[in-house]
């Protein structure tokens, strides 16, 4: 099939930007997205012109490296799936695509469709973890968890940290990231003693990371690749209110003086 | 400098050598922790672990990672699980049988210590994950769940759902980003290590290069760890992640560790097939899946009727039939050889015949879609989106593809290299799976070697040295440093007319056709000056676009072509020598009369180990012999 593409290209972080057009004559509907950007990136620099740089790694929709916008849509038209996983058979011939990097203010552009999503490694820095040393536990079987709360747990951490979720609210907020996280260890009998501090630090962090404050439009758990759920925002709402009224951050850190 | 193989494995009986070691190790007093540093190079499960449980202990740690975030290694795209001699099935497993399996499933080339001790720790871990919240798989009673995987015949695969390393890794990287908000951890993403800084003998620091600014610096600390994965990108398409490279260890080999069994390469025998020229990788179709997956082909050759038009009786199940005891659960490199064997005779299904069936129907029937859905739903939706085939109905077609690789840089007990200083973990190194690696080991390897080998070992070398004493300035520091910047500046003026994907490709034909499934001395005798000629085109007509001052995807891949290129040739070199089979490495002119791997346990029980003599002469080979005490010699079988 025979697709034009326009595509978002910026030499680096305080370069302007702007969409490029790219003719692709040939695209095979067996091929990936990210295969048939392969295929231009070939073409343009056999042609002397520098490729267009996008993230990827896996190439299996699991460890969230890619992602970018096509036609408006994070990771583009097919519900459940990354960019990586879209295969060309989702379009058809003689259409237009315009592709374009995640936008938000949290997540500068790098170069082309390339941005830095290192704000979400400091949310997840303070407090997005059971506080225990290595060697610091009892038997895996000591701790029975009921099956449908691991299966809750298990369904929001299922979250891959690609930002689709910020890139697809309009306020560009982390909320439904955040909340994944914190849902994920609150479900959990391990993850109680520190549900306070983890809910008053990560959302601290959020807010400090210039992310937008989530007013429900949804948008996020219509587009996450991996279906998480907008319930766990509610839950972080929940855990945040409840520490915030009770929570108190020590004095100083804990070993520390 | 003659080279030092001793393994320096603890004397005792083979169940306490461990805890021997353990107490023998020289400590750091807490108070003087801090003031050691150690570099750990790789932030997937075994780098991630490691700097985690450092940085808990008190020391100074600076980790490195390609990726934006060390989230993102390539260990989270493990699916099936990590085994552990649980034995909470109550199904006769024990720490005995996983590290009997492990050998017996290794073929015999790994040291049977080391192997014992991940079998010991294999416990641990999952103890230590269930505290960190790593979700696991549970039964309606609360407890953990397990499934069953290749090599063994007992149930102690843990999983969470078909994401384990996922999971796993989390869990990690959560470890990790807690030790960074500690400040205990100092984490540099988007670096790329591009060589090891060697001063009077030992390790002290490395090059890298950042992948956002192209800076090359030099980062300096009292000990390395690399645990920056395997190398089966060597064959272009495998099913590592594009990122996954041999750059760090192979660099650490020219500065003078040795290499081991580098040959030792595992094909995976369920993969998507390959669809098209475009291709940019293989994904994997999860061992689980053998557990209620059965395969076939069609007992005719060329026989083109669709799966369902195919009589029962007109079916080979292949595998039940040639192993029945382990049947569709053989391990992975007899699967592989099998699917191989019944695709040259002309039996393979779906295009150009590089194809055999893995099919659901029975367990659909037996157990209903309900359950498959809940064991593997994630699996069949890769499947259906990569394929456009519904895998509940038409059964999945699946072909072998390169997935691990067991070799790697040799290791002594304490995970360090010929190198003093340089310790390796994890799939960087060369590993307990000696010939072959089961299903689930490696997740359980990389988190030993980190979260539970590493940290005491390292903690030996630390007490035995004094902290700091070099910086920058030293001439091995800038020595290092231009030579990576020279490498880049070369790299981006060569401006040929080949791009470096193309020469990648190339380079994977010729391995994958002479040094993959099956080898044999001609093709290997071909396949030396081809790589030869390869790389030496690849310095006078690659083009590099870009500058190296930026952001700049082809440089990086350049980077790391270069030193497949050399690291090919190496494995042709092991693979022509090692004139025998065992596990993944297939030797055609060595098999028994039903095509069976044939080992030569007189000549060569041991691990070859090759040391670098500089670009103009070969690498010599030595050894490492063997010694076999609790499992026995024999030939693998299971039938
Ligand atoms: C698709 C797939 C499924 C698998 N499923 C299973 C399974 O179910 N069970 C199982 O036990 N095993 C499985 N494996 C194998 C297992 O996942 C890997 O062997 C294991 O995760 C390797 O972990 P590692 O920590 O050694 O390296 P990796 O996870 O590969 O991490 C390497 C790290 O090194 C860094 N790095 C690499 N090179 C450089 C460099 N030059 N400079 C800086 N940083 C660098 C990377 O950024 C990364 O952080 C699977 C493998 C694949 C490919
Ligand atoms: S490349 Fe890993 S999720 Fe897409």
């Amino acid at each position: 099939m025979k697709l034009t593409l326009n595509i978002w290209r910026q030499k680096g972080p305080n370069h302007p930007g702007r969409m490029v057009k790219y003719e692709m004559p040939n695209v095979d509907e067996h091929m990936s997205f990210l295969e048939m950007l392969d295929v231009l990136n070939e073409d343009l620099i056999h042609k002397g012109e520098e490729p267009v740089t996008f993230e990827h790694d896996c190439r299996e929709g699991i460890c969230g490296c890619c992602g970018f916008m096509i036609n408006g849509l994070p990771h583009g038209p097919q519900r459940g799936t990354t960019v990586c996983q879209l295969h060309m058979r989702q379009f058809h011939d003689g259409e237009e695509l315009w592709i374009e990097p995640f936008r938000a203010k949290a997540f500068p552009v790098l170069k082309d469709l390339m941005v830095d999503r290192g704000s979400f490694d400091r949310i997840i820095a303070a407090g997005g973890y059971v506080s225990v040393n290595t060697g610091c536990f009892v038997d895996g079987n000591a701790i029975p968890i009921e099956k449908q709360n691991a299966e809750m747990a298990m369904d929001a951490a299922a979250c891959i940290g690609c930002g689709a979720c910020v890139a697809s609210c309009p306020n560009a907020s982390a909320s439904l990231f955040t909340a994944a996280k914190i849902a994920h260890l609150g479900l959990l009998p391990q993850g109680q003693a520190e549900r306070d501090r983890r809910a008053v630090r990560m959302v601290a962090q959020m807010m400090e990371e210039s992310f937008g404050y989530c007013t429900n439009t949804g948008e996020c758990e219509a587009l996450c690749p991996k279906g998480v759920k907008i319930e766990n925002i509610a839950r972080m709402n929940r855990d945040y209110l409840k520490a915030a009224i009770t929570y108190r951050e020590e004095s100083a850190p804990a070993g520390g003086s | 400098m003659a080279i030092n193989l001793d393994a320096k494995i603890p004397s005792g009986p083979i169940e306490q050598k461990w805890n021997k070691a353990k107490f023998e190790y020289k400590l750091v007093n807490p108070a003087n922790k801090r003031k050691y540093s150690v570099i750990v190079v790789g932030t997937g499960l075994a780098g991630g672990a490691a700097a985690a449980a450092l940085g808990e202990l008190g020391y100074n740690v600076k980790a490195f990672c390609f990726q934006d975030s060390p989230r993102r290694a390539h260990s989270i795209a493990a699916q099936g699980g990590i085994n552990a001699a649980k034995n909470y099935q109550n199904d006769g497993d024990s720490v005995y049988r996983l590290f009997y399996d492990t050998v017996k499933g290794g073929d015999f080339r790994a040291r049977e210590a080391n192997v014992y001790r991940l079998a010991e720790i294999s416990v641990n871990i999952i103890d230590q994950c269930v505290a960190q919240g790593v979700p696991f798989a549970r039964e309606y009673g609360g407890v953990l769940a397990n499934r069953s995987f290749g090599g063994a015949q007992v149930s102690r695969t843990f999983y969470a759902r078909g994401q384990t390393g996922q999971q796993l890794l989390l869990g990690c990287y959560q470890a990790l980003e807690r030790q960074i908000d500690e400040g205990r951890v100092q984490m540099y993403a988007r670096h790329e290590m591009l060589d090891v800084v060697v001063i009077d003998g030992r390790a002290r620091g490395i090059v890298t290069r950042n992948l956002v600014t192209g800076a090359i610096d030099v980062h300096l600390a009292d000990a390395v760890a690399l645990a920056t994965g395997g190398y089966g990108n060597v064959f272009y398409l495998s099913t590592n992640a594009k990122g996954s490279n041999a750059t760090a260890i192979w660099r650490a080999y020219k500065k003078g560790a040795a290499f081991a069994n580098p040959c030792f390469t595992q094909i995976h025998p369920t993969c998507i097939p390959v669809s098209g020229e475009y291709q940019s990788k293989l994904t994997l179709m999860s061992e689980s899946l053998r557990n209620d997956g059965r395969i076939w082909v069609p007992k005719k050759q060329g026989d083109t009727r669709a799966a369902a038009q195919i009589p029962e009786d007109e079916r080979d199940y292949y595998l039940e039939r040639m192993y029945p005891s382990f049947g569709n659960l053989s391990p992975r490199d007899i699967a592989s050889r099998a699917a191989k064997r019944v695709c040259d005779e002309g039996r393979g299904v779906g295009p150009g015949g590089l194809g055999v069936y893995l099919d659901f129907s029975d367990a659909i029937g037996r157990l209903g879609k309900k359950t498959i859905e809940e064991r593997y739903g994630n699996l069949f939706e890769i499947y259906e989106r990569i394929t456009g085939e519904d895998p509940y109905s038409v059964p999945m077609r699946i072909y072998p593809a390169v997935h691990y690789t067991m070799g790697g840089l040799w290791v002594d007990y304490n995970l360090e290299s010929t190198i003093p200083g340089l310790f390796v973990l994890g799939e960087a190194n060369f590993s307990d799976h000696g010939a072959n690696r089961l299903g689930a080991s490696a997740l359980m390897q990389g988190l030993a070697d980190g979260y539970f080998v590493a940290p005491y070992t390292i903690g030996n070398y630390l007490a035995g040295i004094k902290p700091g004493g070099v910086d920058e300035s030293h001439p091995e520091c800038k020595f290092a440093r231009e030579e990576a910047e020279n490498r880049v500046k070369t790299l981006l003026s060569i401006k040929g007319k080949k791009t470096v994907d193309e020469f990648h490709r190339a380079l994977g034909k010729i391995m994958w056709d002479k040094c993959g499934m099956g080898r044999n001395a001609a093709g290997l005798d071909e396949a030396l000056p081809l790589i030869q000629a390869l790389r030496e085109e690849f310095w006078q007509n690659v083009t590099v676009p870009g500058s190296g001052g930026e952001v700049n995807q082809s440089l990086e891949k350049a980077t790391r072509l270069a030193d497949f290129l050399e690291l090919g040739e190496l494995m042709v070199r092991d693979a022509r020598i090692r004139e025998e089979s065992c596990g993944g490495h297939f030797r055609e002119e060595y098999q028994t009369q039903d095509g069976e791997a044939l080992r030569d346990d007189d000549k060569f029980c041991h691990g070859a180990v090759w040391e670098y003599q500089g670009s103009e002469q070969a690498p010599v080979r030595h050894v490492e012999p063997l010694s076999f005490e609790h499992v026995h010699l024999t030939q693998r079988s299971y039938k």
